[in-house]
């Protein structure tokens, strides 16, 4: 538990974060994630509370968990007047390789995050997506067990977020244990094997992307009528399948309707439709997104 | 992992903790050379005010004002440096949180951005020592006196380095710690730096006769000067010198633990 003043920013958290695997901890602002990544890479100390990182007490012994973190937070901590390789030597120093292993592992890891071609060039020339992903590298060139993202894509384009997703992806594929923050329920979605919800402070849901989308329940049969006065008629008929009243979307010319055993009731939905001749756009089955579940849960829209 | 690494052994000593983040910072400096023409500037631009438009009303008795000034602007160099904005912009850039989540000893970290400033200082002292020459500034002390005086100058640029150190750690953003640079500007001005003590109103007088700056500049105006320093400034080279150590030593106590303990926690 961390305090901050009378604010309790992580209020009675409780999470494991499985070793082996991506873990996305996923929430607003002011949700906690930053701090609990900060405790986690002792920046910070708990109150109260007990913190374990790779089976070592962070407490007790901070030294000993910096040896095998590797952090990469919020802001692309590199120096724009080194170039690439020299910031991670730099880093790989302060790890206590010595000056030649400390070049080898600048290399190596220059290789993996593709941007040996560029790391004899200042970082001031590079995009904002290449910094982010020598900060990335900066965070391996340790050789980390365990590897903390404070929320690694913020700010970027949608393109360079896929960029440095693949990157994040090919680093990650031997089962180092990752710890992610993010406050993009797709960036959850796309990286990480096990998904912890927080909202102020407090642990509210855990557990793969699809077991959440399925706690937020319910795929969607979605049709879109060709005239909008077929609305109700629509609604009327496919009522019976649905778990729940359908939702209308006038303007959009949509129904919407809640189902278990999506692809059954989307089958049942086709031949119900097709057999009274009206005439349609669209129809489709739509899982919830994590967005959904979001809502579902906190109430507020993330 | 994919990577094909080891681990190292060992975490860094506070050796090359120190001399690795010396390193990046004086790389750093010299690559960017706004950073080390501002310093030289600002050295430049207050000798030469003080030298060509206020020195000719300012009477120091018999030594020459140039004489006078350029010991001073030597001696407190390491006040006009940038240093706490550097500190500030690396805490405000994330790298501190990088380093501090490394296995470094912290303090070793700190002691590394003060080499690094404390070279940045010496230089804008330099550029002083160079352009006081080119405008008239002798040495009539001999030459041990000017290495001691040299040596002082080095002391006090480390000492206050900590000082910018710790400035630049409480400030919390470079603008801030820009800012707070000029809160030190009454320490250099309410001093002996520019005009003699003896010129200000009677209850300005103690403050500036014992202040830390005081003692600094007259203990390498003393060695500069050489001759019947007692009779020129008042007191002798030694008691001037002995001050100006203690000065530094309280300065180096003082902020490097409040530097470290503050980043500790930071």
């Amino acid at each position: 538990m961390k305090h901050y003043g009378d604010v309790h920013a992580l209020d009675g958290l409780d999470l494991v974060a499985p070793a082996g695997k991506v873990t996305a901890v996923l929430g607003p602002n002011g949700a906690g994630k930053t701090t609990l990544v900060r405790a986690v890479a002792t920046l910070l100390r708990p109150d109260s509370g007990e913190l374990r990182v790779s089976g070592l007490d962070a407490i007790a012994q901070p030294d000993r968990v910096r040896r095998v973190i590797g952090l990469a937070g919020q802001n692309a901590a590199v120096e724009p007047a080194l170039t690439g390789r020299e910031n991670l030597v730099m880093v790989a120093r302060l790890f206590g390789h010595n000056p030649t292993d400390a070049k080898t592992a600048a290399a190596v890891v220059l290789a993996e995050i593709a941007l040996t071609d560029d790391a004899d060039r200042p970082v001031k020339e590079y995009s904002g997506g290449m910094r982010r992903r020598l900060d990335l590298g900066a965070s391996l060139v340790g050789s980390p067990r365990v590897l903390l993202l404070d929320e690694p894509t913020t700010g970027l384009d949608p393109r360079t977020r896929i960029e440095l997703w693949e990157s994040i992806r090919t680093l990650v594929a031997n089962g180092t244990d990752v710890l992610l923050t993010t406050q993009y329920l797709e960036e959850a979605d796309q990286l990480a094997d096990h998904v912890v919800i927080i909202d102020h402070g407090k642990s509210i849901a855990t557990g793969t992307p699809t077991e959440l989308k399925a706690r937020a329940g319910l795929d969607m049969v979605e049709i879109r009528v060709t005239h909008g006065s077929d609305l109700g008629s629509v609604a009327a008929m496919l009522a019976p399948l649905g778990t729940e009243p359908p939702r209308l979307d006038e303007t959009g010319r949509r129904v919407s309707v809640p189902v278990s055993a999506g692809t059954d009731r989307l089958a049942d939905a086709v031949r119900l439709l097709s057999e009274s001749g009206i005439a349609l756009d669209d129809i489709g089955l739509r899982r919830p997104t994590l967005d959904e579940v979001f809502l579902a849960l906190t109430g507020v829209s993330a | 992992m994919t990577l094909n690494l080891t681990p190292p052994a060992h975490p860094p000593t506070a050796i090359a903790t120190a001399s690795t983040y010396a390193g990046r910072t004086i790389k750093q400096f010299m690559r960017t050379p706004q950073l080390l023409v501002v310093q030289a500037l600002t050295s430049t631009m207050f000798l030469l005010i003080f030298r060509y438009v206020f020195g000719g009303a300012i009477q120091t008795g018999d030594v020459e004002y140039v004489d006078f000034l350029i010991p001073a602007l030597a001696a407190v160099s390491g006040l006009f440096a940038s240093g706490a904005v550097g500190v500030a912009e690396d805490s405000e850039s994330g790298l501190f949180d990088r380093l501090r989540s490394l296995p470094v000893p912290r303090w070793a970290l700190l002691f590394g951005r003060s080499i690094a400033d404390t070279a940045l200082i010496c230089w804008g002292t330099f550029v002083t020592l160079v352009v006081g020459f080119i405008v008239g500034f002798r040495i009539s002390g001999g030459v041990a006196g000017a290495l001691v005086a040299l040596g002082l100058c080095v002391l006090f640029a480390v000492a206050f380095s900590w000082l910018q150190i710790y400035l630049g750690l409480v400030s919390g953003s470079a603008r801030a710690a820009q800012g707070i640079s000029f809160a030190v500007f009454p320490l250099i001005f309410v001093s002996s730096a520019y005009v003699p003590v003896s010129t200000m109103p009677g209850w300005l007088q103690p403050i500036a006769e014992n202040q830390p700056v005081t003692a600094m500049v007259g203990a390498v105006r003393a060695l500069t000067l050489g001759g019947d320093t007692e009779a020129l400034l008042g007191h002798s080279a030694g008691w001037f010198l002995v001050r100006s150590v203690l000065w530094s030593v309280i300065i180096l106590v003082v902020f490097i633990s409040l530097s470290a303990r503050r980043f500790a926690r930071l």
